[in-house]
């Protein structure tokens, strides 16, 4: 019986989500004409390819330094105490509870011109450091959002790692940084795959973030699906970007689905409140 | 703290041997590099409080003097007032429709086991994976020829859509921490299945059910992607208000929004918690 309160949220996920998405692949096939047509032209347009490899660039370059600076960070975690815990998850978890408008305005003031980053760097005798404008501004409030989603995975994994055998490693003779390039490293390798995966996915669909601190010289992709919407009603070619992103996306979930699950990842940021 | 997350648990339990080499572990160059990731995290919060106190009329930070202008000028101003209660009232329609609807999925994904069950739920979820230019621009394709563009209803479908995964995620979580045998036991002592669903079902649940109404609310008031597709000038959220006050003109105005909803959302979010922590202390 209770298997029919399944039947409303699925039926308005049919309609208003499955529905619109297949009807603007569709779209990409047979409008302007039926064919292949707006995927060839993505391929000479001359913009199309460069701005496809510049997003995904920028995804493999925000994944790797989030993963960098995530690391020692969920390490660190998983050697204080619980208080101390507590009070890292509650500050990982920042930018999640964050209003998305109000991030993307304070990263917008920082890193202007005469802004505080611009600031910093001039103290120390670089100028002009001005990174709104730039895919590097947009990479730098990227990392900062996809932190709790990097955190996350990689501390439940380190979590599960035996200290012990740090001990075991140090106790035979091993110096300290090879038991934790031999023992340690090769044990968080599927967190850290989980979590670069996932990062790397979440990364490609960003579009408010590019828009307001990128520039449309060195646009990312959704911004280009958006333009081709909004400026020239061209759902055709819109559609097309937005299946190679769909397939990119669903070709890296596919790998990350090998070591960890999406869902549970949400959980953790959902309910550890 | 969460009283889901086996692993804290486990942690926070660990016998007194572990403890032993607790902070002692940490070298220089961890602390400081757990300081440095902080400060990254919380310095978009701590920018936007101080800037929304700024007397000049530009974006510029550190302000040079203070003033509570921007204040005046976001609670004054018919444009972003009228964004603020647009947004509120989406923002209540959709916690309200995705809380009933994503509970409901919620329990029949829990109680039922039928041919097919994964793949419903990897649907329910799907709105979280795909990106959210693709679910915009595809909904505002069908939206133009349906007639939903601009009107609350629109906003509404859209943002119930996107607030599924988050209501059924909560849920599923809380449902897989109840016992069934509770409801067993209720019926052996004599109560009626009604009188088990309202004294036992509804309080084990309804954590759980507040979570994700509050997250529902707060997703919707938060979402800028689907909401400046399907904008009009006659309904646009506060989100959107704030989008073009920084593309469209220099409105520090901005800066006051941002703090209200930084200082809202943390609320409003937070809510759930204090309620329960009172409620296990009482």
């Amino acid at each position: 019986m209770a298997g029919w309160f399944i039947l409303p949220a699925t039926a308005l996920l049919l309609v208003f989500f499955c529905y619109p998405l297949g009807n603007i692949i569709w779209r990409s096939f047979t409008d302007p004409s039926t064919g292949f047509g707006n995927y060839t032209k993505l391929l000479h347009d001359g913009v199309s390819v460069t701005v496809l490899t510049r997003t995904l660039i920028t995804g493999l370059i925000v994944a790797a330094c989030t993963l960098v600076i995530a690391y020692p960070y969920a390490y660190a975690m998983t050697r204080v105490s619980p208080r101390a815990r507590n009070l890292m998850t509650v500050v990982v978890l920042l930018p999640f509870w964050t209003s998305m408008m109000a991030r993307n305005f304070a990263w917008y003031m920082l890193e202007q011109r005469g802004g505080l980053i611009d600031d910093a760097f001039s103290a120390v005798g670089i100028h002009g450091v001005v990174l709104l404008g730039t895919v590097s501004g947009v990479a730098v409030a990227m990392v900062q959002v996809m932190l709790p989603f990097m955190v996350l995975p990689l501390y439940s994994g380190m979590d599960g790692i035996d200290k012990r055998l740090l001990d075991a490693a140090t106790s035979l003779g091993a110096p300290r940084w090879r038991a934790f390039a031999r023992v340690y490293l090769p044990l968080s390798i599927p967190a850290v795959l989980s979590g670069f995966t996932l990062v790397f996915i979440l990364t490609l669909g960003f579009y408010v973030t590019p828009a307001l601190l990128g520039s449309p010289q060195q646009s990312l992709v959704p911004q280009l699906i958006a333009t081709r919407v909004s400026d020239l009603l061209d759902f055709g070619g819109a559609g097309a970007l937005g299946s190679v992103l769909l397939v990119v996306t669903l070709l890296a979930l596919f790998v990350v689905s090998r070591f960890a699950n999406l869902s549970s990842t949400t959980e953790k940021a959902v309910t550890n409140e | 703290m969460s009283e889901s997350t086996p692993a804290l648990k486990t942690a926070n339990t660990a016998g007194p041997g572990m403890r032993v080499r607790r902070d002692g572990g940490l070298g220089w160059g961890l602390k400081a590099m757990v300081g440095l990731v902080g400060l990254i995290l919380v310095a978009p919060t701590a920018v936007v409080i101080p800037m929304s106190f700024s007397g000049g009329a530009t974006f510029q930070f550190p302000p040079e003097n203070w003033s509570l202008r921007w204040y005046e000028s976001f609670f004054t101003s018919e444009r972003w007032m009228r964004s603020l209660l647009t947004s509120v009232q989406i923002g209540l329609l959709v916690a309200v429709t995705t809380t009933i609807l994503g509970v409901a999925a919620a329990f029949g994904l829990n109680r039922t086991r039928f041919r097919g069950r994964g793949a419903i739920r990897s649907l329910m979820l799907a709105p979280l994976i795909v990106p959210s230019i693709v679910v915009a621009v595809a909904i505002y394709g069908v939206f133009l020829k349906w007639h939903l563009n601009g009107t609350p209803i629109g906003f509404v479908t859209a943002h119930t859509i996107m607030a599924l995964p988050f209501v059924i995620t909560v849920m599923a979580t809380s449902l897989a921490g109840y016992d069934r045998t509770l409801d067993t036991a209720a019926a052996t002592l004599g109560a009626t299945p009604l009188k088990t669903f309202f004294r036992i079902t509804v309080p084990l649940v309804a954590p759980g059910v507040m979570s994700g109404f509050v997250f529902a609310f707060v997703m919707s008031l938060d979402e800028v992607v689907v909401a400046l597709f399907l904008q009009t000038p006659d309904i646009q959220t506060l989100p959107v208000q704030m989008y073009n006050s920084i593309t469209l003109e220099v409105d520090p105005t901005i800066a006051a929004a941002s703090s209200l909803m930084v200082v809202v959302t943390s609320f409003v979010l937070l809510m759930p918690q204090f309620v329960r922590r009172k409620r296990s202390t009482s």
